[in-house]
């Protein structure tokens, strides 16, 4: 089911999301959050409604925990919105989805 | 479409009245806003639910109570009930995006959510480091000093999760002694990391871009002080998800669902199970009772009234 949402690694990171000018949502997790299970299919919806207008992500913090601490991550799941290479938005825990769509939609503007 | 029975929840309550019902051949459905499983899935270890004599995940057990259920017929739905509407015997259901449901009866086991603090700085500092779930967010202060806020179970079960990633964990508690059970107090006294701090309640959380340290007051002494931690994990109880029925069905002073002994609400066919229950105490077993008896009750009310 996460086809529409590529993991993505530090490896990326810079080339993928800080040099990309796209709207970008980038979802961190790890398999041990049950939030995390909550959040991910609505970013897979999410992804598939925004096809083509933003890019969307998820990166497991378990294997990168020093994007984690490069972003002072205290909770997940974390949402961060990135736009022309800057981290614009975030939000932690679980949210509707709506009120994504709506971040995503003023980013878009 | 009209279903025998509608139950609203899907952590263990739920899921246990489904299978009742279910098996009953009852047309039945669960209707759950979040992940089925509900709060037990924020628990990394469960020890006290019979039958797994060497402990069992959260989310390995509701995912066992899910399968089974759907074993017998369960139908699952995610979403948010906005409102149950009454005419006659028939109960309408209306979810969040206007579709609707009947039912003949309803199982209402929407459970509770942490109860926040209420001190400044609780909303500012969300996910920047105040927490209600250890399991979800303990990781991330490896080699930290935290402070967990609360003496029963949850808190002294959680400080003791937290040990292995922060550096140290403050116990603050209002009373100068813990309610948690015996089992994990003594878990909790004798790991080095923990510190308690007594009869001391916290006033205020501080911080920059994330939390710094919580002001706090001793309630004998009224001695107030800071103490810098860069987590605070709050777990002093829990608020009923009862918001939505509250018109509905008769709750108690504090908005959990009054119930008798065969969990039948204020309102006749709409039954109760689980934490949402007046005078539950909060137990995985105690919840899977109930929804048994709900589910039981359901059935027979059905039969009498229909």
């Amino acid at each position: 089911m996460s086809d529409a949402v590529a993991s993505i690694s530090k490896e990326s990171w810079d080339k993928d999301i800080l040099q990309s000018q796209d709207v970008i949502m980038v979802d961190f997790w790890a398999v041990w959050c049950s939030p995390c299970k909550m959040i991910s299919p609505i970013v897979e919806e999410l992804a598939k409604d925004y096809e083509g207008k933003a890019k969307f992500f998820k990166i497991n913090t378990d294997e990168n925990p020093d994007l984690a601490s490069r972003y002072k991550i205290r909770g997940i799941p974390t949402l961060m919105f990135f736009k022309k290479g800057q981290l614009v938005d975030q939000v932690v825990g679980v949210v509707p989805k709506t009120q994504l769509k709506e971040k995503l939609d003023s980013l878009l503007e | 479409m009209l279903f025998d029975v509608i139950i609203i929840g899907g952590g263990p309550a739920g899921l246990t009245a489904g299978l009742y019902t279910s098996r009953a051949r009852l047309k039945t459905l669960l209707i759950e806003k979040g992940l089925i499983g509900g709060q037990v899935t924020t628990t990394e270890f469960i020890e006290n639910y019979p039958g797994f004599e060497d402990g069992i995940s959260g989310t390995e057990l509701t995912g066992r109570m899910e399968k089974q259920a759907l074993k017998f017929g369960l139908e699952i739905n995610q979403g948010t009930v906005q409102k149950i509407s009454l005419s006659g015997n028939i109960k309408k259901i209306t979810l969040e995006g206007n579709q609707e449901h009947e039912a003949k009866s309803i199982i209402l086991c929407t459970g509770a959510h942490p109860k926040p603090l209420g001190v400044e700085g609780e909303d500012k500092y969300r996910g920047k480091g105040v927490s209600y779930c250890a399991t979800c967010d303990g990781a991330f202060f490896k080699g930290e000093t935290v402070a967990v806020i609360g003496g029963g179970n949850s808190a002294v079960e959680e400080a003791v999760f937290l040990t292995k990633f922060a550096e140290l964990v403050y116990i603050i508690h209002r009373r100068n002694q813990l309610r948690a059970d015996k089992i994990a107090q003594e878990l909790a006294f004798s790991n080095p990391k923990i510190k308690f701090i007594w009869s001391t309640v916290v006033k205020k959380i501080e911080g920059e871009e994330s939390v710094k340290s919580v002001q706090i007051r001793n309630i004998k002494t009224n001695e107030e002080s800071s103490l810098d931690v860069h987590g605070v994990f709050i777990y002093i109880g829990y608020n009923p998800n009862t918001e939505f029925i509250k018109d509905t069905v008769k709750l108690d002073e504090s908005n959990y669902i009054i119930s008798d002994g065969n969990m039948s609400t204020s309102v006749p066919g709409i039954f109760t199970a689980g934490d949402v229950r007046a005078g539950s105490q909060k137990q995985i077993a105690v919840a899977v009772g109930d929804g048994a008896t709900a589910g039981i009750s359901a059935g027979k009310y059905i039969e009498k009234n229909f």
